[in-house]
């Protein structure tokens, strides 16, 4: 078994003013992954917006350089992720074409191991 | 190695060549299967086939090569294996094991299901395209990364580094090497026809360069395409993908004249044609055809066959060929596919309305750099007198086209309604 984790990357501005039910349809869909997957799910989150981000990173001088927004502006930015045990890579990608993620899409990532 | 003679060992070295063609994806699929790394399975069958060498001058060409080939190379991945195990592999690739692979080692392999394991790990869609053009052609294929590399006019150092990441995306990642299940296998083969498809393409009209065959890939295309066809024997896409090579490639004599030159269809000696390779691809496309809703691969060889059973261009059932256009467009909807069904009503019904149908087309942003396009127009235009449009839509197709053959054709083209 190994391990992966699903990011979910979706349009920040659709979340922004979704349809009538939009939401609860996702919270839904998101519980019956869970329940559907429990024995694969090792973990998951959803995360607040990017306007909510804050990245540093390192200065020439030795310091941090504290900006506001996420690390890279992108259409479609990281809004949550599940960490999944899957046998294989195929395992896996079957489990992530049911995360739901109407306005986007996920990424899968298999998680280093050091031995 | 004198002692057997130049003759003896020039029958070796032809024996190994071949059962090198033959039987490599055969040896390594199996050996794969052993050693549970794809790195450890090409050394051992390397060092199989420099064996062969070696060892058949004296002891003579065995009666089965692959099995003598696959019995070395098994042989020396459970040698390899035991020094292994102290150390343990970091990441093994993920060999659906029935018992131990020592076990395995031993028993009869599973042979078919190896070839396609490998196959389909190759061609699997968790890999870019270009990689899985390169990882069939040297795993399944057996060309050396040099061979891929000029073969898709890259440095072999880029070539290198492309198959090394594949290969280490396909452990890393976990991509096992098994036959997928059956709700997956259609789109799965897809992928594979695709690969192959891709292979032979490139060979058919080199995108760039000064020759417009390469008949090197032409062949490893042919062979890929038999492999599948007799592994997958069910599969009416798989047939349809032979059909469609030994039918475009049956033509192939005929497309460039003695002076090099590119012949168009129109054109072409048509006995110069290869019967033999027409009468299998057509009988293959009748039971492609059978399946109740036809793949692209079948329509695309349905119609390949309908050119190469038509006695000459004059006379080729046009309307069956815009039918089988009207299909595949539903199946394949690609601008390509849009464009020669385009250029079929204009052979069925006039060059007026051929026109009409590219002229459709041409907002469309993936054929606006495609010299076939504006070829095509070029055409149709001279045919109905407007000779001065027609020069500028051959001139537009000359700054597109990157093939010398296919631009010496176009430059013809353009001098004579120049004249």
């Amino acid at each position: 078994m190994a391990e992966y984790l699903v990011l979910i990357y979706e349009d920040e501005a659709a979340w922004e003013s979704p349809g009538p039910g939009t939401v609860e349809e996702m919270m839904k869909g998101h519980q019956i992954f869970g329940e559907r997957h429990a024995s694969a799910i090792r973990g998951g989150n959803a995360l607040l917006a990017t306007s909510t981000a804050t990245s540093l990173r390192r200065d020439a001088a030795g310091g941090f350089v504290v900006t506001d927004g996420p690390f890279a502006e992108t259409k479609e930015a990281l809004g949550g992720y599940y960490l999944i045990e899957a046998a294989d890579l195929d395992e896996a990608l079957a489990l992530a074409k049911q995360v739901p993620a109407p306005f986007g899409g996920v990424e899968v990532r298999p998680i280093r191991v050091f031995d | 190695m004198k002692a057997g003679g130049g003759h003896v060992n020039a029958a070796v070295e032809s024996a190994v060549a071949d059962a090198h063609r033959r039987e490599w994806a055969f040896v390594l699929a199996t050996t794969v299967r052993v050693t549970g790394d794809i790195d450890v399975a090409e050394e051992c069958v390397q060092d199989a086939y420099a064996r062969a060498l070696a060892t058949w001058p004296t002891t003579g060409i065995p009666v089965k090569p692959a099995a003598w080939l696959t019995t070395v190379a098994r042989r020396r991945a459970i040698d390899v294996a035991r020094r292994a195990s102290t150390h343990g592999r970091a990441l093994p690739l993920l060999v659906e094991r029935v018992g131990s692979s020592m076990a395995e080692a031993t028993g009869p392999p599973d042979v078919t299901d190896d070839r396609l394991r490998l196959i389909f790990t190759c061609c699997h869609p968790a890999l870019a395209t270009d990689a899985q053009v390169a990882l069939t052609l040297r795993l399944v294929g057996g060309l050396s990364t040099a061979e891929v590399a000029r073969a898709f006019l890259v440095r072999e150092t880029t070539m290198a580094a492309r198959i090394t990441r594949a290969k280490k995306k396909i452990a890393a990642a976990r991509i096992p090497y098994r036959v997928p299940p059956v709700e997956e296998l259609p789109a799965r083969t897809d992928a594979a026809l695709n690969v192959v498809h891709l292979i032979y393409t490139t060979g058919h009209t080199a995108p760039v360069g000064v020759d417009l065959v390469r008949p090197d890939l032409v062949e490893r295309a042919l062979d890929l395409a038999r492999m599948l066809r007799a592994l997958l024997p069910g599969d009416a896409e798989v047939a349809g993908l032979l059909a469609l090579v030994l039918l475009t490639d049956a033509r192939s004599a005929g497309r460039l004249g003695d002076d090099g030159r590119l012949v168009l269809l129109a054109d072409q000696d048509r006995s110069r044609w290869d019967d033999a390779a027409i009468r299998e691809g057509a009988a293959l496309v009748r039971g492609a055809l059978q399946g109740r809703k036809p793949g692209r691969f079948a329509l695309m060889a349905a119609i390949a066959a309908v050119h190469s059973q038509a006695p000459s261009w004059e006379a080729t059932d046009w309307a069956e060929i815009v039918g089988l256009y009207d299909l595949l467009v539903r199946v394949w909807p690609s601008p390509v596919v849009a464009l020669n069904r385009a250029v079929a009503l204009g052979l069925a019904h006039g060059p007026a309305v051929g026109l009409a149908a590219l002229d459709t087309l041409a907002v469309e942003p993936l054929l606006a750099t495609y010299s076939y396009l504006a070829a095509a127009r070029a055409d149709f235009l001279r045919r109905l007198g407007r000779v001065d449009e027609a020069g500028a839509a051959y001139e537009e197709g000359l700054l597109l086209s990157e093939n010398d053959v296919e631009r010496a054709f176009l430059a013809d083209r353009l001098a004579q309604v120049k004249s």
